[in-house]
């Protein structure tokens, strides 16, 4: 299979260029990441996180083709060759395909991931109906792979000041968890031209998400519960 | 580190454009077909076309919608693209300069003395 990889190495001073790489690999039932840790026995140069190797970790997020996915749940059967392996847009490269992810872990940290709750702790744990736990589904799947923020042109614009999609979708899972009490002083945080609102719907983070998450709708039920609070 | 807060602000420019893009949505195809149902038209006829009270402030209104919604719109790109302050206060002014000032126009073309 021919492969066409992104190199950057920084303290040899050269610009970063695409290396094309032949590789004798059988497709079938195996994933891209299989393929890179394959190239990556041949030339030990090659620099690419992974951990968990089956979608969980979030490690190897790589924008394979165009699109943001995660190479280890990435089937080599569904990809066009050449098959072009590049970093995450919108982040600091680092090496290879290994990016600097402090702008995303910043924004994750400002909307407070964390249940806030300052009533005295029951003796058991803090119970759920069914009902409240349903609607944290689809919002605490997410594993922080960055394929969405940084598929997000907003994100690209304004790193700094945008919370991007994933920062969105864990502010509205704790936002809607029935047992967290901030929902006010989370929304106050929110509220603003810039953390919010430079979202415009362009919902490449739904099409970039590799767990199947919509972090547009949660942003929808956000916004809702910004206007039914001012209007 | 310094807490990070919002503006407060921003919920109510959103809901301005899409209250103002429903608006537009419903009067733009109206306003489009009314013209266009009375076409070939002379300049009398085209005058006639908007001498019904009803028709100039529809018009107007959806001029109002229309610059408001562009303010939002061009708000948000000068927010993405213009980063020096200075520059982009300049251009935000000069936006609402254009805008008002085609409504106030198109204000006193509609109830120009015959």
């Amino acid at each position: 299979m021919k492969f066409r990889l992104y190199r950057y190495s920084p303290e040899t001073g050269e610009q970063p260029f695409m290396q094309d790489v032949e590789l004798d690999i059988e497709p079938a039932g195996r994933m891209l990441l299989d393929a890179l840790i394959a190239i990556k026995a041949q030339d030990e140069t090659l620099s690419m996180r992974r951990s968990c190797r089956e979608g969980v970790c979030g490690s190897d997020a790589v924008n394979v083709n165009g699109r943001n996915r995660l190479a280890c749940i990435t089937p080599l059967t569904e990809l066009k060759e050449p098959v072009e392996v590049r970093p995450l847009p919108g982040l600091p490269v680092i090496r290879d395909l290994v990016v600097d992810m402090a702008p995303f872990y910043q924004q994750y940290r400002s909307v407070k991931p964390w249940l806030i709750n300052d009533t005295p702790e029951p003796e058991v744990e803090r119970l759920q109906l069914p009902e409240d736990r349903d609607r944290l589904d689809g919002a605490y799947e997410c594993i922080l792979c960055a394929c969405c923020t940084t598929a997000c042109p907003s994100f690209w614009w304004n790193p700094e000041t945008f919370v991007g999609p994933a920062g969105l979708l864990q502010a509205w899972r704790f936002i809607a968890d029935s047992r967290d009490e901030a929902t006010a002083a989370r929304l106050d945080n929110l509220e603003d031209p810039y953390r919010l609102y430079r979202c415009r719907g362009i919902m490449n983070c739904v099409d970039a998400c590799p767990k199947g998450l919509n972090p547009t709708a949660a942003i929808g039920h956000i916004k809702a519960l910004l206007v039914r609070r001012r209007v | 580190m310094k807490a990070i807060t919002g503006a407060h602000s921003g919920t109510g420019s959103w809901l301005l454009q899409r209250a103002t893009a429903v608006l537009l949505a419903l009067a733009l195809p109206g306003l489009a077909v009314y013209v266009l149902a009375a076409l070939p038209v002379d300049f009398a006829g085209w005058q006639a076309l908007f001498a019904p009270q009803g028709v100039r402030v529809l018009l107007l209104l959806a001029a109002v919608a229309l610059a408001l919604h562009a303010w939002v719109g061009m708000r948000d790109i000068l927010m993405d693209y213009v980063r020096p302050t200075g520059v982009r206060l300049a251009l935000l002014l000069a936006v609402i300069v254009v805008l008002a000032g085609s409504v106030v126009w198109l204000a006193a073309v509609l109830w120009r003395p015959a």
